[in-house]
C-alpha cells in the first residue's frame, strides 16, 4: 500500500510491522512525532504493545534493555541531547548483546539550542559497540526498521537507525508499505538465547572479573565482523521478498570516476543530482553513499574505490581537534593499501544548513581541481 | 502473634557480603516472603557484588544487574515484558542501595512511582556509598562522620525523608523495615506482594564497616535504631492516606545508640543533644500523620 508519509511516519509504521512489544520513550524535538504516532497505534489498538512513558532518554534506555532481557522486542527513539543522555545506556546495550532498535533522528548538539539536522549526535556513539545504519528517504526508513531486528537478532547486537531532521523526520513522501503477513514471513517472532525464567534462574550481567572481560569485548568484536555480512544477506533477503534493496553501501556513476563523492543521509540525495548533471556535462565524477556506518564496511569500500584517485567526504558532523568522522574512517580504511585515493575532507551543512547542488558541485570541482586538498578540513560554505 | 517464617532459602551462603553486613540478611528473609516465582534487578550498589560475579550467583531466582540510576525503570522494562507474555505471576523486585534511591536513582524511581508501575521498591540504606568506602549520601544521618564528611566538614543537613517522598507520588503502600525484626520485614514483604502498583520499602541494613561497629553487631545496633525512635518502623497505605506505626518503640534515648558507633564517636554532648531533638520531631511528624493509630 502506497501512502504519502513523513519519514517520522514511516518509522512508527516500521515499528509497528515489526511487532514490536515494548516501546519506552521520551519526546524531544525533531524525534517527537515518533513517539505520538506510536502512542496512538497502541492506544487505538492497532499495536499491541507496552508503551512505557519514561521521564527522561536514559530510563528509556534503561527500560528496554529490561524489556528485551526479558524477551520482549524493544524499540526506542531520540535525538542529539536524547542520545547523549542514553550514552551510558547505549554502551550496556551493547555490551549486554540485546537485539535493540533506536530511532535517532539527526539533530545538532548545543549549546546554542538548535534542532535541526547534524550527525554529531549519532557519531559520538561510534565506539558504544551499536551497528549505525544512516537513512537517504522514507523508504529505506520504514525498510531499514525492519531489517535492522533481523540484523540484531541474529548477531545479538542493538542497532541505531539514523535519519536526517526535518530532510526526512518531517517531509513527507511516496513510501511502499508492506503487509503484515509479508512482514511477519520476513522477521518471525523474537526469541531470546538466554531467557529470564524463574524455572531456570540466570544473572544476566554481575561483575566480570580481567579474566573474562577481554573475551567477552572480543565476541562483541566478532558479531561486528560477522554484521557486514549478515546485513548484506538481510537486504538480499528484503529484495527477494519486497523488490526493494539499499545496500550497505550505493555506487553511482563511478566508472571511470576521476573523483568519487562519499556521502550518507539525505545529501546523497542531492549529490545523486549534482553528479548526474555533471556526467551530461562530461565530468567524471562518481558518487558513493555510506549507509552502513558501524561496523565501517571496509572491504566493500575499498572495493568500491579501487583504482580511484581522488576522494571527496561530505561530512554533516565534526570530531573537534581532527575533522569531518566519515572523513577519518575512509582514511583509516586505507591507511595500510599501496594505492590509495587522495582524501578531500569537506564539512558542510552543520546545524541544519542547506548543503545545496550549488554547495556540492563546489566540493566536487575542488577535488577535482586540485591535486591534494590545501586544508586537512575543507569549510564549505563557511561565513568567515 | 508468632510467625512462621518459611523455610525455603532463595539465597545461598556462599555470597560475598563482609562479615556481619546487614543487607544480605534483608535480602534473605524478604527472597522467603517473596518465594520463587521471582526476578531481582540490583543496580550498582554492595549487592551488585555481594551475590557474586560472572559465571556464579549467590540467588535461586533470577538476577539482573543494571545501571546504578535504573533500578526503578529497569523494574518497569521487566514488568513490561512479563505482562506482554501474560505472566501475572511473576513478582518483579529491585533491590537497591541508598545512594542508589536517595541520590542518583531518585529521578527514575520518581517516574517509575508516578506511573505507579507494577513492582517492589526495597532499598536497603546503610545511610553513605559503603561499596565504594564509605563516602556520605543524602541517606547520611546528620553529623555522621563518612571519608567525605570528616570531623571537621560535618554532613550539617537531615537524611532526606524518602518516605514522605514516595508516600507524595500517591503509591498504594510504602513501608520502613529493619533486619532486627524479621517478623514485621516478612509480614510487610508479603503484603506488599499481593498489592499492585508501586510498593516501597525503606530497609535498615547497618554496615559493620562503615559504622564502625563490630561485626557481631548491626542487629543489636539496627534494634537500637528502632527502639531510639530513629528508624521507626511504619506502613503507609492508600496512597499517602493512611500511616500506621507497626512496632511501638521504647523510646530510649538516642545517645544510647550513637555511643555504640564510631562514626559518631566525635560527637558532643550538645550535638546529642541536637539529633535526640532532630529526632523527636521527626516522630511527632510521624504521629501526627498517624492520627493516633498505633497497632
Amino acid at each position: 500500500m502506497k501512502k504519502v508519509v513523513s519519514g517520522n511516519k514511516a518509522v512508527a509504521y516500521g515499528v509497528m510491522l515489526s511487532r514490536v512489544e515494548v516501546i519506552s520513550a521520551y519526546p524531544i524535538t525533531p524525534q517527537t512525532t515518533i513517539v505520538e504516532e506510536l502512542s496512538r497505534f497502541c492506544a487505538e489498538g492497532e499495536m499491541e504493545a507496552k508503551f512505557i512513558k519514561v521521564e527522561s532518554e536514559h530510563s528509556a534506555m534503561a527500560s528496554i534493555i529490561a524489556s528485551s532481557v526479558t524477551g520482549s522486542r524493544s524499540f526506542t527513539a531520540t535525538s542529539s541531547h536524547g542520545l547523549a543522555l542514553m550514552h551510558e545506556m547505549l554502551h550496556w546495550a551493547a555490551g549486554a548483546r540485546l537485539p535493540i532498535v533506536l530511532v535517532d533522528v539527526n539533530r545538532a548538539m548545543g549549546p546554542g539550542w538548535n534542532i535541526w539536522t547534524d550527525q554529531t549526535d549519532s557519531l559520538s556513539q561510534r565506539d558504544t559497540g551499536w551497528i549505525q545504519l544512516y537513512c537517504e528517504d522514507n523508504q529505506e526508513v520504514l525498510d531499514t526498521i525492519i531489517q535492522a531486528f533481523r540484523i540484531a537478532e541474529t548477531v545479538s547486537l542493538p542497532v541505531m537507525v539514523v535519519l536526517d531532521a526535518f530532510f526526512l523526520s518531517h517531509t513527507s513522501e511516496i513510501v511502499d508499505i508492506p503487509h503484515q503477513e509479508e512482514v511477519d514471513q520476513f522477521l518471525p517472532q523474537f526469541e531470546p538465547q538466554y531467557p529470564l525464567n524463574t524455572g531456570e534462574p540466570r544473572a544476566y550481567y554481575g561483575m566480570v572479573p580481567p579474566d573474562y572481560y577481554m573475551e567477552f569485548r572480543y565476541k562483541m568484536q566478532k558479531a561486528m565482523e560477522e554484521t557486514v555480512g549478515v546485513a548484506r544477506n538481510v537486504d538480499e533477503e528484503f529484495g527477494r521478498q519486497f523488490g526493494r534493496t539499499h545496500g550497505l553501501i550505493e555506487l553511482y556513476r563511478c566508472e571511470d570516476a576521476e573523483a568519487v563523492m562519499v556521502t550518507s543521509g539525505t545529501v546523497t540525495s542531492t549529490a545523486r543530482v549534482v553528479v548526474e548533471r555533471l556526467r551530461e556535462e562530461g565530468v567524471k565524477v562518481g558518487l558513493l553513499k555510506v549507509k552502513m556506518f558501524r561496523p565501517f564496511p571496509m572491504e566493500e569500500i575499498k572495493e568500491a574505490l579501487k583504482g580511484v584517485e581522488k576522494v571527496g567526504v561530505i561530512d554533516r558532523n565534526i570530531s573537534f581537534g581532527h575533522g569531518g568522522i566519515f572523513a577519518q574512517e575512509i582514511r583509516s580504511t586505507f591507511c595500510n593499501e599501496d594505492e590509495r585515493p587522495v582524501v578531500f575532507g569537506f564539512i558542510t551543512g552543520l546545524g541544519g544548513r542547506d548543503v545545496t547542488p550549488a554547495v556540492i558541485e563546489e566540493v566536487i570541482h575542488y577535488t577535482l581541481n586540485k591535486s591534494r586538498p590545501e586544508e586537512e578540513i575543507l569549510w564549505i560554505d563557511l561565513k568567515r | 502473634m508468632k510467625m512462621e517464617i518459611p523455610k525455603e532459602e532463595h539465597m545461598g551462603p556462599g555470597h560475598l557480603a563482609c562479615a556481619g553486613c546487614g543487607s544480605p540478611l534483608g535480602l534473605r528473609l524478604a527472597l522467603k516472603a517473596l518465594g520463587k516465582k521471582t526476578v531481582i534487578v540490583i543496580p550498582a550498589s554492595c549487592m551488585s557484588i555481594i551475590v557474586g560475579g560472572f559465571p556464579h550467583s549467590a540467588l535461586g531466582v533470577p538476577v539482573v544487574h543494571v545501571a546504578f540510576e535504573t533500578a526503578a525503570c529497569s523494574a518497569s522494562g521487566i514488568r513490561a515484558s512479563l505482562d506482554m507474555q501474560g505472566d501475572t505471576e511473576t513478582t518483579v523486585v529491585a533491590w537497591a542501595g541508598d545512594g542508589g534511591t536517595f541520590d542518583i536513582g531518585i529521578q527514575s524511581l520518581s517516574g517509575a512511582a508516578e506511573r505507579n508501575d507494577d513492582f517492589i521498591y526495597i532499598c536497603s540504606d546503610n545511610e553513605a556509598y559503603m561499596n565504594t568506602g564509605i563516602q556520605r549520601s543524602s541517606a547520611t544521618p546528620y553529623l555522621a562522620w563518612t571519608t567525605t564528611t570528616p570531623v571537621g566538614n560535618p554532613k550539617e543537613g537531615p537524611k532526606k525523608d524518602i518516605m514522605a517522598i514516595m508516600a507524595d507520588h500517591w503509591i498504594p503502600y510504602a513501608a520502613t523495615a529493619c533486619i532486627a525484626y524479621p517478623e514485621d520485614l516478612i509480614r510487610k514483604v508479603s503484603k506488599a506482594k499481593e498489592i499492585k502498583g508501586t510498593r516501597f520499602i525503606h530497609l535498615l541494613t547497618p554496615c559493620p564497616a562503615g559504622w564502625r561497629i563490630a561485626s557481631n553487631e548491626a542487629v543489636k545496633v539496627a534494634r537500637l535504631a528502632v527502639e531510639t525512635k530513629v528508624f521507626p518502623l511504619y506502613e503507609i497505605e492508600e496512597g499517602g492516606d493512611i500511616y500506621t506505626i507497626t512496632h511501638q518503640p521504647k523510646g530510649i534515648p538516642v545517645e544510647a545508640y550513637l555511643r555504640q558507633q564510631g562514626r559518631f564517636s566525635h560527637l558532643t554532648t550538645e550535638q546529642m543533644a541536637a539529633i535526640q531533638e532532630n529526632v523527636d520531631r521527626q516522630w511527632n511528624r510521624l504521629v501526627g500523620r498517624c492520627e493516633g493509630r498505633l497497632h
